[in-house]
């Protein structure tokens, strides 16, 4: 099919058997780097679907980069990202001389860095004059002056950073190679910025719409295969949230298997258990009731069913490794829409004697990957959608974070709720429509979980 | 709204009146600002009907269109008010203070302290509503293209002099309101919804009257009643008793008064253009006594300390826009380039961080909505206990214990300010929940240079402290390129992208202006 | 979309099922006789149906969750009149100023055989066909008795420039619409037809276009009308490429004509409106809940105002106040610039004193509690010890959070109000002193 834009996106995931997926994403990547280390263009432009080897391609694109003697910067969105690439580079490569650029206030990053024998730290750029690579995020590099610009720069989630933000580093590089997921949330604005709005460098805007508005003849590329979600996940992912270039899963039905040690004892969590089990999806229905955001009994029924995941002895068996591993709570992350909703959800578990599991809003979570995670619906309760609720880009996110499972927690009444939502937007000329919208993702991903409903009263 | 706004509509509706939402003012009101009352014609751009200008409560100046769609008495009315409206703002820009402001020297590129003007005071124009402000930016954008004859003697349909210049300023004021707490150009709407939750809800808060109404009833009547009438109370003429806050005008209006009257004057019927200025005016009136009824209202309050602060903030860019229409600059652009976009962008944001930071400490009401949120506690001082860093010079890093109801969203060190009574802001930082309830917070600064805290910087037990989580004056965004340097990512420089008309060339105009 | 399509199959609107489409142009289920009945009886004996047109469709989308409104429009009951005959009028109404601006913008557009038109659709559509000139633009006459007879003479029109395979302008061409089982009849301003047998639906505003931006509500309000312009013209489409074996695309981007700047010159932007067309298809089905919001009323309801001969209503107010009661309504301040009956809603809403009056986003953490007396008795704290003794279940209860924060609130605001001199607190008394 064709997007809008004329990109041309892969054919559908079914029925086509001869479908190689690490063929495909090899080629793909093969074609970024070419474009990267070869092309003519300042800039080319990477979308990766969650999961699909963001990580690795930046990583990759930076050694090759450096490899062929070409010094580069890169650019990431939040210290946690750039500690994490820096962690990556030197992982694959401990002797490659890495700068770690970061801010002058005290633990600006993180302490292992200290540790790794070819990573320099400075809160100076002329501390790291020399090394192959220098890492920091976009806020550190707006404060940072150079004489001679760098020739080559990697700016990682491209999609959330805002365009004035690109704006004030883009003079620091000839060219760059910009990577990110655009189903994730978008960048916004505490004040109005309406004034802007259809301009093609609106400031509010992500970075790849005004680069892409100015240079719309950029080589696009898209990373086709998600090495995160499941088999049992990445079509409705891929059908709900990126509709125009579809991806698939990396794994096939039946190479990954989650399994408990204990058998349920019938109650609605274990229930949910055995079907996110099974299937990969569980929905955990409670009686439909308005609630405030901090719904006791939903914030219960979601910290027990952390609980009896890791009470029932779970083990997932993947294509990483031939033995089951234990599903331990690092590996279980519980994602809600506000933050109110995390810290009640953290003292729930608390209370149940859990620790260790990461429970965050969607915005936190973004980037990360777990083997089961737990998702409180955001319209769960609520006696309206906002627009908050409903961005399309925060329910792609807790959708999209696990490897094996994913079980909602939430109240009946959604589908009404998203029924009586208005739809009276207003349309700013020139603006390129967001599409699907968050109704239509939400009412898709409502109907796939309704075939994993267990209804329970707590 | 957060709930604690949402708790004082709930109390106007069951008192009948409007509850309070601050203890304090939170914005400038001169002593002397300028109150525009306009209206405009329904279906057409910028095609003003009529205001009410002036400084004087009791002697507004009408200034009226007979015939809107007639582009001679349109520039007419537009000349009249900017012979109104620029001597009020030209008032404010002779009398200066000089501020030291550190700039970098173009020729060694240094930051080296020069001394500049700052007005002593500014212009504060006022008018009814939010749409007011859309308008006032409407009419900006409509005349400052407009070239006069002196301008051009050659250009066709010259506008009379100083209607583009008026453009600037309007234009000039227009932005500066989007700027959080910015008080230039102030809707009397805003200001009260501001400062008072009625019984009803934000949008029926847009009708100047129906809030007035709220806020200050008649004696006897519940506020909701007094409200329905400003609302869709009609003389048995089917006319509004309060007619709207405008520019917009009531299709009634229009339909069963105005447009007879305008057919009138278009025949040349005698008296027909003091009937349609009488009609104007019957409408504008009501708006204008109520806007400065809101001016009472809000005068009775004290101002927020920290208002001043905002208000030199207004005065700075008052004289700015001064500085660049006296060097003879060319009008506003049309649209902003793309680091002009991001500047604004960045400097609004700031704006608004500090605005929301210092109504907070300005003003126990609204730091009470910081507290429920989670991003600020009140509380008293247990226990202080010495501590140090550990540093080869160490300095002192007292930890305080603190009994509080507050519940504030904590984890492992997050930043904490403390207002000072001086105005000044302590440092500190989250440590843990001390045992037995309260929390222990680590004081990192604000404490002198030497080996032991300066006297009166460290609380002591049973004194009572304020802690956020947020800053008290958040700074700015970082330095973007010159808009000569717009990288290839942003389109690049603005001049090579703008290709054919100039920025600031005037808007095309067609022979039969009638439409 | 499979939950569109699923939520679709019940009418045939849906764009997948277009070609295929050989039902008449409404081609959604036919009400049965018993709903026409029923319907008849609420409109009360001889009123014709008031006939919905584009504006009031797109407005439906406005609060779907609204029963009352949507057995109202569904019976074609004229909610003005209702209004006016329960005491609270709408205050609507347009200017004649602006009727006659917009009235003479499009003819302006529309002068010389549409070139003006025509230039700016090929400009903003980029289309890859050349320009269209003068003559090679087919002007069809399309006038017709009725609206069936326009609507006919519209289809063949548009099927016949279609199979031309050359430009055709439509000028005000009459399209039909099933809602709730009757035909709707809607006229866009103008449908272009392209060479390649693409459609393009083309709205004139006469708000103005002011360096490229405009009114967003405006143009929102514009594009939602436009949707229900295209989802009509696809049923034609249907039919058309059924007849003449061209696939026929109808654009889901119109074309929105308005003043440029402050001049009388039409300048143009394409609007994408796929959104609005799923929500429109969305709202057009759920219009078909009217047999079972009908059924739920009580016996013998009727919204009949028993017009004397003069007009008149002579229903007792009180009577057709119950009736109107007997579905349920939602309420919110948002109602008040889109339904005719929002004043009366919002009298009764606010004698109940429904928490929806202040404005529907306050709803958000009051949880269960409904009405500003039960979030004021939560708020306060002895009140709030007794209800928690009444009542251990449901709203209210005492670890219910939405109290818990009410009483933190209420407690906040009273400490801070007490400890400030004067204040924003005593309107009336500084009134008083003036």
């Amino acid at each position: 099919m064709t997007r809008p834009d004329g990109r041309t996106s892969l054919p559908a995931q079914r029925g086509e058997r001869s479908f190689d997926p690490a063929a495909a994403a090899a080629a793909a990547t093969d074609a970024i780097l070419h474009d990267t280390l070869h092309g003519t263009r300042r800039g080319v432009v990477v979308d990766s679907p969650p999961g699909a080897g963001k990580s690795t391609l930046v990583v990759r694109a930076a050694r090759e980069l450096a490899a062929a003697g070409r010094p580069l910067m890169v650019v990431a969105q939040t210290n946690a990202q750039v500690d994490d690439l820096v962690l990556r580079l030197a992982d694959k490569d401990p002797g490659l001389p890495v700068g770690r650029l970061h801010s002058s206030e005290a633990n600006a990053f993180d302490p292992a860095l200290a540790e790794l024998p070819s990573v320099r730290t400075s809160a100076k750029i002329a501390d790291l004059a020399g090394m192959d690579i220098v890492v920091s995020t976009a806020a550190k590099w707006a404060y940072t002056k150079v004489d001679t610009p760098w020739g080559h720069a990697i700016v990682d989630e491209a999609y959330q950073m805002r365009s004035d933000a690109l704006l004030s580093v883009a003079g620091l590089f000839e060219r760059a190679l910009f990577v990110g997921d655009p189903g994730q949330l978008d960048p916004f604005s505490v004040v109005g910025a309406d004034q802007w709005a259809g301009l093609a460098y609106d400031p509010s805007s992500s970075a790849v719409a005004t680069l892409l508005a100015h240079n719309p003849d950029l080589p696009q590329h898209r990373l086709p295969v998600s090495w995160r979600l499941p088999a049992s996940a990445a079509p409705l992912v891929s059908d709900a949230f990126y509709p125009y270039t579809r991806f698939r899963s990396g794994t096939d039905h039946g190479d990954r298997r989650l399994a408990f040690g204990v058998a349920g004892d019938g109650s609605g969590v274990d229930r949910v258990l055995d079907e996110a089990a099974e299937s990969g999806w569980g929905l955990l229905e409670l009686p439909a009731r308005h609630t405030p955001r901090t719904d006791p009994e939903a914030v219960r029924a979601t910290a027990l069913v952390v609980r009896r995941l890791l009470d029932r002895g779970g083990a997932a068996t993947s294509e990483n490794s031939p033995d089951p591993v234990p599903l331990t709570a690092d590996r279980i992350a519980v994602g809600t829409a506000h933050r109110d909703q995390a810290a009640a959800v953290r003292a729930a578990l608390s209370d149940l004697g859990v620790h260790g599991v990461t429970v965050d809003t969607a915005n936190r979570l973004q980037g990360r990957e777990f083997d089961v995670t737990v998702v409180l619906h955001p319209l769960s309760g609520r006696p309206d959608a906002t627009a908050f609720h409903l961005e399309t880009g925060r329910l792609c996110v807790l959708a999209s974070r696990h490897r094996h499972a994913c079980i909602v927690v939430c109240r009946e009444g959604v589908a009404e709720l998203l029924d009586e939502h208005p739809s009276t937007e207003p349309v700013q000329l020139g603006v390129t429509v967001k599409f699907p919208d968050g109704w239509e993702a939400n009412h898709a991903v409502l109907a796939h979980l309704a075939e994993h409903r267990v209804r329970w009263r707590p | 709204m957060s709930l604690i706004q949402t708790l004082a509509r709930m109390e106007a509706v069951a008192s009948g009146r409007a509850a309070p939402l601050t203890t304090v003012r939170h914005r400038h009101l001169s002593e002397r600002p300028l109150v525009l009352v306009p209206m405009t014609t329904a279906g057409e751009a910028g095609a003003p009907l009529g205001v009410l200008v002036g400084t004087d409560r009791e002697k507004p100046q009408l200034l009226a269109v007979p015939q809107p769609r007639d582009r001679e008495l349109r520039f007419a009315f537009l000349a009249e008010l900017a012979e109104s409206v620029l001597p009020y703002v030209d008032g404010f820009a002779d009398a200066v203070e000089w501020e030291e402001r550190k700039e970098t020297d173009p020729e060694t590129g240094k930051r080296v302290a020069v001394q500049v003007e700052l007005c002593a005071d500014a212009p504060q124009l006022i008018v009814p509503s939010t749409a007011g402000i859309d308008f006032v930016r409407l009419l900006g954008r409509s005349m400052r293209f407009r070239r006069t004859a002196e301008q051009e003697p050659e250009t066709p349909y010259p506008a009379p002099p100083h209607v583009p210049l008026l453009g600037r300023w309007f234009t000039h004021f227009g932005e500066r309101s989007r700027v959080p707490g910015a008080s230039l150009l102030l809707a009397m709407t805003g200001l009260l919804s501001r400062h008072w939750a009625t019984g009803q809800s934000m949008l029926e808060d847009q009708h100047l009257g129906a809030l007035l109404a709220w806020i200050d009833p008649p004696p006897g009547e519940s506020g909701q009643v007094a409200a329905e009438r400003a609302e869709t109370g009609r003389d048995a003429d089917g006319q509004l008793l309060c007619p709207p806050a405008g520019p917009a005008t009531d299709p009634a209006f229009d339909n069963r008064l105005l447009s007879p009257a305008m057919a009138r004057y278009d025949a040349g019927l005698s008296g027909a253009e003091e009937e349609v200025r009488a009609l104007i005016e019957g409408q504008l009136r009501p708006t204008w006594d109520a806007v400065w009824q809101g001016l009472d209202l809000l005068r009775a309050l004290p101002p927020g300390a920290r208002v001043a602060d905002r208000w030199k903030r207004d005065r700075w860019s008052y004289t700015a826009h001064r500085d660049r229409v006296r060097a003879g600059e060319p009008p506003q652009p049309r649209r902003d380039d793309a680091v002009t976009a991001a500047q604004k962008l960045a400097s609004r944001e700031t704006a608004q961080a500090q605005l929301d930071a210092q109504e907070a400490l300005d003003d126990p009401l609204v730091m009470a909505g910081r507290r429920l949120s989670g991003e600020a506690m009140c509380g008293t001082v247990v226990h202080v206990e010495m501590a140090y860093s550990e540093s080869r010079r160490p300095t002192p890093r007292p930890l305080v214990t603190l009994r509080t109801e507050d519940r504030p969203q904590l984890s492992e060190n997050v930043k904490l300010y403390r207002p000072l009574p001086d105005g000044r802001t302590q440092p500190a930082e989250f440590v843990s929940y001390a045992a037995g309830g309260g929390l222990v917070v680590r004081l990192t600064g604000g404490m002198g240079r030497g080996k032991e805290p300066e006297p009166g910087s460290v609380p002591e037990a049973d004194d009572a402290v304020t802690w956020t989580l947020f800053e008290h004056s958040p700074r700015g965004g970082p330095e973007l390129p010159d808009p000569e340097d717009t990288p290839w990512t942003h389109g690049g420089p603005p001049a090579a992208a703008a290709a054919g008309a100039p920025a600031d060339a005037p808007d095309p105009v067609t022979a039969e202006d009638f439409l | 979309m499979s939950v569109l399509d699923a939520r679709l199959s019940r009418v045939n609107v849906s764009r997948d099922s277009r070609p295929a489409a050989a039902a008449p142009p409404a081609g959604q289920q036919t009400p049965t006789p018993s709903l026409r009945r029923r319907l008849t009886e609420l409109r009360g004996p001889g009123v014709r149906p008031r006939s919905l047109d584009a504006r009031a469709l797109a407005a439906l989308a406005a609060n779907p969750g609204c029963r009352r409104r949507a057995l109202l429009d569904g019976a074609g009951i004229d909610k003005g009149a209702l209004a006016q005959a329960l005491g609270s009028p709408a205050t609507y109404g347009q200017s004649q100023f602006a009727i006659m601006r917009g009235i003479t913008f499009e003819s302006r557009v529309k002068a010389d055989g549409g070139a003006a038109l025509m230039r700016l659709l090929h400009e903003r559509l980029r289309t890859d066909t050349a320009p269209p000139e003068g003559e090679e633009v087919a002007l069809p006459d399309l006038s017709a008795a009725g609206p069936e007879g326009r609507a006919a003479r519209t289809a063949l029109a548009l099927r016949e420039a279609t199979a031309a395979g050359g430009w055709a302008l439509l000028d005000h061409p009459m399209l039909a619409v099933e809602v709730a089982g009757s035909p709707v009849y809607v006229e866009p301003d103008a449908v272009v037809v392209h060479p390649d047998g693409s459609w393009t639906v083309v709205e004139i505003k006469s708000f103005p276009m002011i360096d490229g931006a405009a009114d967003a509500s405006k143009v929102g309000e514009a594009a939602r009308q436009a949707a229900v312009y295209v989802l009509a013209l696809e049923n034609v489409a249907g039919h058309v490429t059924a007849r003449t074996g061209r696939e026929v695309r109808v654009r889901d981007r119109v074309l929105l004509v308005c003043p440029k700047d402050f001049s009388n010159l039409p300048t143009a932007a394409a609007v994408d409106v796929r959104k609005q067309l799923a929500t429109t298809r969305r709202q057009l089905t759920r219009l078909t809940r009217v047999e079972e919001i009908a059924a739920s009323l009580p016996e013998g309801t009727t919204f009949d105002l028993r017009p004397a001969e003069d007009g008149r209503p002579t229903r007792p107010t009180g009577e057709l106040s119950e009736a109107v009661e007997t579905v349920g309504a939602a309420y919110s301040p948002e109602c008040l610039a889109s339904c005719e009956l929002a004043f009366h809603c919002r009298k009764r809403s606010r004698e109940q004193g429904a928490v929806e009056t202040l404005g529907r986003g306050v709803r958000g953490e009051l949880g269960g509690l409904r009405t500003v007396g039960e979030v004021l008795a939560a708020a306060a704290p002895e009140a709030a010890e007794e209800a928690a003794e009444d009542r251990a279940e449901g709203p209210g209860r005492p670890d219910d959070p939405a109290v818990l924060a009410l009483r933190r609130a209420a407690a906040l605001r009273a400490e801070a109000l007490a400890g400030a001199t004067g204040g924003a607190a005593r309107p009336a008394e500084e009134r008083a002193c003036r």
